[in-house]
């Protein structure tokens, strides 16, 4: 399967590639406004102050929306959800749903989602995302 | 009223599917029939616009020497944002006379330039990774949220295409003219769930330009002006995962309005809209946007024929980007199509269109323009 179209990390976003090759979903937040944003870079968009941290988010989200694309794609055999996930954190990534039927009956808006890791080559590793499964529940 | 108006308006001769003209010849083609329309040449014009291609190398093209130029390029509003910096800059004493100009090869590909995000920049790292593909899979992604919240049904969203196609069945120049239904909807072919493609936008060829100068000057020119009377604009995200919500669209809210505040109309003011509809939920966010419905009501408002041909708000008169035309940046084709309402030489006319209102957007909910025009200077 030919790869995916790989993100060429900056100077301002390498800390978050960093992140994913180490398994570690890494956020920023403003130590000004305390604003949790993405995606990365050096200042606050909501304040514009310079104080921002990086830290480690909990890799928690919810299904907010997607669709499910039916044209080709040179990384997809068959059809596949574009994904809008909400972080616990707040902010909102795009990512793909894996282990689950790609169908709008599986894929359900508000599921609850843990981050999981596909590494791509030595220097990326793509978040993405899988349903949480309720202690009990068979899967 | 901003005193400004528009004189000369026209798309290129032919619409649709032309592998005869490369796409800089498009805006060339539109150019000159915008000529004709106002009966100047390039040597009248002292300000020109465009979007796509530099302004430069449309402007030596048509042998314009402009002493104003504006090369803003902020995806298919980008005509609706060139009109505001017109009237403005006219106002300035920068120039007399503004030719806009668009062209583009979307359907037949013919001198066109590619275009692909860089891997550096927000889109190449956060979004082209996870299999976007081009407008179809960005465009479409906040809908699912949008029909949780509001309750919006397939069966409406379907029905944004099927009062469309009742449009362009009146229109002679509509690329797709045969009236359709929800179920011809349904069992078109799937693109991106929710998305069937009678919910996309068509890819055609075509170009369109404008001619704008002081409204005082409205009687030197043929044809009857389209008076401007308020403009916005405004951009929120390059990036369609980081719209501020799914469920509206901020650029929407500020450029709608800042143009219906300059114009200082109401809603019941508008006679005729246009709402730039790239996808069939466009325009259920525009008319929220805009204040003409609740939020979560457009859905109903348009599936109940408000917009449709007889409706109290006749909406997207020419098939819209669904069944008239788009080339890839529609938004000269909404200014067309309300500067011929305005003039009152629509090919679906709407009696007495004395306030015309058009919406615009740019890229994937990435930004929006505005302009409300008038039959009358506002007076
Ligand atoms: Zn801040």
């Amino acid at each position: 399967m030919p790869e995916r179209p790989l993100p060429q990390p900056t100077p301002e976003t390498e800390h978050f590639w960093a992140g994913t090759r180490s398994g570690e979903l890494r956020l920023q937040r403003c130590q000004t406004c305390d604003t949790t944003y993405f995606p990365p870079r050096p200042f606050c968009p909501e304040c514009s102050s310079r104080h921002v941290e990086v830290f480690v988010a909990s890799g928690r989200g919810t299904l907010e929306s997607y669709v499910i694309n039916h044209r080709p794609h040179p990384a997809w055999s068959e059809p596949y959800a574009i994904a809008l996930i909400k972080l616990e954190e707040g902010p909102r990534m795009m990512s793909n749903i894996v282990e689950c039927p790609q169908t709008p009956e599986s894929l359900v808006l508000d599921m609850p989602l843990q981050v999981v890791w596909q590494k791509q080559n030595e220097q990326i590793t793509l978040p993405l995302f899988r349903r949480v499964v309720a202690s009990g529940e068979h899967r | 009223m901003t005193g400004i108006a528009i004189v000369g308006a026209a798309e290129t001769t032919e619409l649709g599917v032309i592998p005869g003209l490369s796409e800089i010849q498009l805006h060339a083609d539109a150019a000159l029939n915008a000529f004709a329309d106002a009966g100047i040449s390039a040597r009248d014009i002292d300000g020109f616009a465009t979007a796509g291609f530099r302004p430069t190398e449309v402007a030596q093209y048509l042998g314009l020497k402009p002493r104003w130029v504006d090369g803003t390029s902020v995806g298919g509003c980008s005509f609706m944002v060139h009109v505001r910096h017109a009237v403005a800059a006219i106002l300035a004493g920068h120039c007399e006379t503004v030719l806009i100009t668009h062209g583009e090869s979307g359907k037949s590909r013919v001198g066109k330039s590619g275009f692909a995000p860089a891997p550096a920049s927000f889109a190449g790292q956060f979004e082209a990774p996870f299999g976007v593909v081009g407008p179809p899979t960005m465009f479409t992604v906040p809908v699912l949220r949008y029909m949780k919240d509001y309750g919006l049904t397939h069966e409406q969203l379907a029905m944004v295409a099927v009062v469309q196609r009742q449009w362009a069945s009146r229109n002679p120049r509509a690329f797709m003219r045969d009236l359709i239904t929800v179920e011809d909807v349904f069992r078109s072919r799937m693109i991106a769930y929710p998305f069937h493609l009678l919910e996309c936008c068509l890819v055609t060829d075509g170009g369109g330009a404008l001619i704008l100068t002081k409204a005082d000057r409205a009687k030197d020119f043929p044809k009857p002006a389209a008076h401007i009377w308020g403009t916005g604009e405004s951009s929120e995200t390059q990036i369609i995962s980081q719209m501020e919500s799914l469920t509206s669209s901020r650029a929407f809210r500020v450029a709608g309005s800042d143009a219906m505040g300059e114009a200082g109309i109401n809603h019941s003011d508008v006679d005729h809209l246009m709402i730039y509809d790239a996808f069939a939920h466009l325009p259920i966010y525009g008319l929220e946007d805009l204040g003409f419905c609740k939020k979560g009501e457009a859905g109903a408002f348009i599936a109940e024929g408000n917009t449709a041909p007889g409706g109290k708000l006749p909406t997207n008169t020419n098939g819209g980007g669904l069944s008239y035309m788009h080339s890839g940046m529609y938004g000269m084709y909404a200014l067309q199509e309300s500067v011929r309402q305005v003039r009152g030489e629509a090919a679906a006319q709407v009696a007495g269109v004395e306030v015309a209102l058009c919406l615009g957007v740019g890229g994937m909910f990435g930004a929006s323009g505005c302009a409300v025009l008038g039959r009358q200077p506002k007076g």
